[in-house]
């Protein structure tokens, strides 16, 4: 039996700031068994044109996703606000056009996060990895309140054996990141932060773990300007055992 | 000119609607569909007692009409109350003996201790269900600062709907209806739980339990 | 009530440095969430009794001509007048004009969001009433000449030496000369000082939570007491609800205050739930003479006609603001107009327009948290995002904003575009991050590096190495 085709969404933020991300989510991908390729013509879900209001580009840019990732059994991305957009949203922009609406839902029933992939579908419950330490790990909106996720990075991070899970409170409750909601709203936006860095520094993890790049961005680049000790890193790279080099806004070594 | 803000209002709403007149909303208030009702799991009384706690009531037993007078002579002396109420005249069959001094009507806000009837209580949520008429005035609910009232074990409900139930068989619902769950009490000053903001600062049940 | 929706910017700045609503903020938590979440946990049922929630006032709004009509209809057989407003000059016109027939001197309030939409109490002080708010946190806020900043707890945003003040300012006159500092004392100073108020008011005027078709009931919910005595001490009780309060039966109603006190407080049912059905009865010993109820529009036909129709189921419970983290940082007066926080967000901009009230509707993250504790599943975000859309088609958004946002669309639609544009752009930040993995500050971006570091790019772009590295594989 030939082995299912994955199409990887590298999203905008992964591919501009943190290849390391992608180049994390082939390995677990293809771990687990699958052949993983990378459509050339994806730039990024359009989401920050759909929470501007903007949906005539969203549409043009959903169109865009749709064909590219046509040929696949799966969609996966390492971020749950992307496939949030395109799971959850797709659909809703072509309520008007059948033929585009076919296509969106049959991309939507394919469309899944990294880690409930490996969960859910691939039913991977453990993965090997060398990083050890205490983590602590942020819920990111979208991923958890549109697609459910909670239990699946906690179930593969905890099955790292030097690795123990010290939980934040309100590790549900937004960073203040929301796209360009930051940098319309930045006081607003740096409370959120600040507050999120409080309950880190509370849970005494050294390290924050995140599935969305986004928010740890913001996380981590509010957690320096705070000159706090808490090292950053996306589920991914941890999962895949490449979490060795800089963690995320780290001096390069 | 309100007949016409009327006429405007309902026009612009059945612009709306109109196209899904095929269903007959009239049913929905001749015979109602089966709501979802929480699942009680215990018997009705410890259901009752616990809740009406957790709202700050609290209820004491009798076994028979005749041993209500002392009953709550008892509740007023230990809560340091002066031994005179002022009950609902449809409590006029109760005799009260000579512990007691009891008027009967509505209250003008000068009395410390009411007593009243329920139409019936609900386990589901601790609750007392009060109705306004002749002989049970309102305002016995809320002045006082004290409220007590006389519940019979079979008036004893599972649910706000079987008392709906019940209710509908006056045939017409009474001018006041109060579901009442423990004392008055507010949060409103820095979240800090306050008890007797308006109404009583008691609710004190007595439930005539036959053995 | 004055809108101050258009100085929402200037007004989150003074909510964050505002230190004593800070503290009435961070109570919100525990006051609020905490206490949800323990009601909401010891009920298996509470997820299929939103869906229900959901249901029942969908299936309201698909039939609203018929239960206004059918609550009409029953409000008069039971001797009670039904009064219908398009907009809050006509809903002010009648509540005055019952108070001018009945010679009326003095009016006890209940709590009413309607009211603070239609700024009522404003009217009847111009026509020289004496106007008195009968729950605690408005009455406090009446003294502090303020508007609610929440809908459930409204005068949350102050403290307990505040309002020490207030009523020392206040209550002085009625030989109330001591300075209170316990919560108890000053409870039960505002219990005396109001109680004299209800019993020479001549006119009760309360809000809604419910109107009961079946019945002909208004229905109002309360731990106090205060909106209850509202509806019986006085001769005239006036009901102030908007067109979409109808439900269809008390079984209805009953399946929805299920879900609006633990959405609310937290707690299973409130200490009263009273229903209210015309004027007092031949024999009845006590309650009013006359029972009015005014029916608003004002704007809710047209958002039924609209994409914000399911704003109209809302229940008016408030777990939308407790959980939003914009309203935990700012609290309820940046909004400064009658709903406060997500719902506010989304009906002000409805109410007001979007020129006005536009930043209300961008000034939120979509995190979504409002909506997935709605107790009648309002899709808040979505709503929210409607606004925008709106904004975005009649080019109301700050114009750097929508050029930013149009060359930003203008090359993710052309990868071919992108992807070398990209590549040059992400090689100029890394050579100016020289290896330090991060930015103290950036031209162009300093709403973000102002507080912010921000990350360097690890490497070249993804796409880049994904090519090199194609190539040896």
């Amino acid at each position: 039996m030939s082995k299912a085709r994955i199409g990887l969404f590298v999203t905008c933020l992964v591919d501009l700031y943190r290849p390391s991300v992608a180049f994390a989510s082939i390995k677990l991908l293809e771990d687990a068994g699958y052949r993983v390729e990378v459509p050339q013509s994806q730039t990024c879900c359009g989401q920050p044109a759909f929470n501007n209001g903007d949906f005539g580009s969203t549409c043009e840019i959903a169109r865009q996703v749709i064909d590219a990732f046509a040929d696949f059994d799966y969609v996966v991305g390492a971020s749950g606000s992307c496939i949030g957009t395109i799971k959850m949203h797709y659909p809703e922009l072509f309520e008007d056009d059948p033929e585009w609406l076919a296509k969106a839902r049959d991309l939507s029933a394919r469309a899944f996060e990294l880690t409930s992939f490996l969960t859910d579908i691939a039913g991977i419950d453990s993965v090997e990895s060398g990083f050890g330490g205490e983590l602590t790990y942020h819920d990111s909106c979208s991923g958890l309140r549109e697609l459910g996720i909670k239990q699946q990075p906690r179930k593969l991070l905890g099955s790292i054996e030097g690795v123990s899970i010290r939980e934040m409170q309100h590790s549900e409750t937004c960073c203040g990141f929301g796209g360009t909601f930051c940098v319309k709203f930045p006081e607003i936006s740096t409370r959120l932060a600040s507050d999120k860095v409080d309950n880190i520094c509370n849970s005494k993890a050294q390290v924050l773990i995140g599935g969305d790049l986004g928010c740890l961005l913001n996380i981590g680049g509010r957690l320096q300007r705070l000159d706090k000790p808490v090292r950053v890193f996306h589920v991914a790279e941890v999962l895949a055992d490449m979490a060795d080099g800089s963690a995320i806004g780290e001096e390069e070594t | 000119m309100a007949d016409s803000a009327r006429d405007r209002i309902l026009g612009r709403i059945r612009a709306v609607t109109g196209s899904k007149d095929g269903e007959n909303p009239g049913l929905r208030i001749s015979q109602p569909p089966l709501l979802i009702r929480p699942r009680i799991p215990s018997e009705l009384l410890p259901r009752f007692v616990e809740k009406l706690e957790l709202g700050g009531g609290s209820i004491s037993q009798v076994a028979e009409h005749a041993g209500i007078p002392a009953e709550i002579g008892r509740f007023l002396d230990a809560e340091k109350f002066p031994a005179t109420l002022r009950a609902a005249p449809a409590l006029r069959n109760i005799s009260w003996g000579d512990g007691l001094e009891v008027s009967y009507g509505s209250s003008d806000g000068g009395d410390l201790v009411s007593v009243t009837p329920a139409f019936c209580a609900i386990a589901e949520t601790g609750s007392l269900l009060l109705v306004s008429g002749e002989d049970s005035p309102t305002t016995l609910n809320f002045l006082p600062d004290v409220h007590i009232v006389i519940v019979e074990s079979d008036q004893l409900l599972a649910h706000p709907e079987d008392a709906w139930a019940k209710l509908r068989e006056l045939g017409q619902v009474p001018r006041t209806v109060n579901v009442i769950t423990g004392p008055s009490k507010t949060a409103d000053i820095e979240q800090t739980l306050q008890i007797g903001a308006h109404g009583p600062r008691k609710l004190h049940v007595i439930l005539v339990h036959p053995e | 009530m004055q809108s101050q929706s258009h100085r929402f910017k200037q007004n989150v700045s003074v909510a964050l440095e505002d230190v004593s609503l800070q503290k009435a903020l961070s109570r919100v938590q525990e006051g609020f969430v905490d206490k949800r979440a323990a009601v909401v946990s010891t009920l298996p049922e509470f997820e299929q009794l939103r869906e229900q929630g959901r249901e029942i006032r969908n299936h309201v709004l698909d039939h609203l001509d018929f239960y206004l009509r059918r609550f009409e209809n029953r409000v008069q057989a039971l001797g009670g007048q039904v009064h219908w407003a398009e907009n809050a000059e006509q809903a002010r016109d009648i509540v005055r004009d019952i108070c001018r027939r009945v010679e009326a001197k003095t009016v006890i309030k209940g709590k009413s969001m309607i009211s603070e939409e239609i700024a009522l109490n404003e009217a009847l002080e111009l026509d020289g009433l004496d106007v008195v708010e009968s729950d605690l946190g408005e009455y406090i806020l009446q003294l502090a000449q303020e508007p609610p900043s929440h809908i459930i707890a409204p005068a949350i945003h102050k403290t307990r030496a505040q309002i020490s003040e207030l009523f020392y300012n206040a209550h002085q006159k009625l030989g109330y000369t001591k300075k209170l500092d316990t919560v108890p004392d000053l409870v039960n100073e505002a219990r005396e000082v109001l109680r004299s108020r209800y019993l020479e008011a001549d006119v009760g005027i309360t809000g809604a939570n419910f109107l009961v078709a079946e019945t002909g009931s208004n229905i109002i919910v309360t731990n106090e007491g205060n909106g209850d005595l509202s509806c019986t001490l006085p001769r005239v009780h006036i009901v102030t609800a908007s067109i979409d309060k109808v439900v269809p039966t008390l079984d209805d109603a009953s399946a929805l205050l299920r879900l609006l006190a633990r959405s609310a407080t937290g707690q299973e049912i409130t200490s009263y739930t009273t229903f209210s059905s015309g004027p007092k009865r031949a024999g009845d010993a006590d309650g009013p003479d006359e029972y009015h109820v005014v029916l608003l529009d004002n704007g809710r036909t047209e958002m039924l006609a609209g994409a914000f129709r399911d704003m109209l189921r809302c229940i008016r419970c408030g777990a939308c603001m407790n959980h939003c983290p914009v309203y935990g940082a700012i609290g309820g007066h940046s909004h400064r107009w009658g709903y406060p926080g997500p719902i506010g967000s989304v009906l002000t901009p409805n109410f007001l327009g979007l020129e006005e009230a536009g930043d209300l509707a961008n000034a939120c993250t979509l995190n979504g948290h409002c909506a997935s504790v709605c107790p009648v599943k309002i899709p808040l975000p979505d709503l929210l995002r409607e606004h925008r859309r709106r904004q975005f088609e009649r080019k109301l958004q700050p114009l750097p904003a929508r050029l930013a946002l149009a060359a930003w669309a203008g090359i993710a639609r052309r990868p071919w575009i992108y992807q070398p544009l990209m590549a040059t752009g992400i090689g100029m930040l890394r050579l100016l991050s020289r290896g330090r993995g991060k930015f103290k500050s950036l031209p162009m971006l300093g709403a973000w590096t102002r507080t912010r570091d921000l990350p360097a790019p690890q490497s070249r772009t993804f796409q880049t190495l994904w090519k090199k590295q194609r190539g040896k594989r």
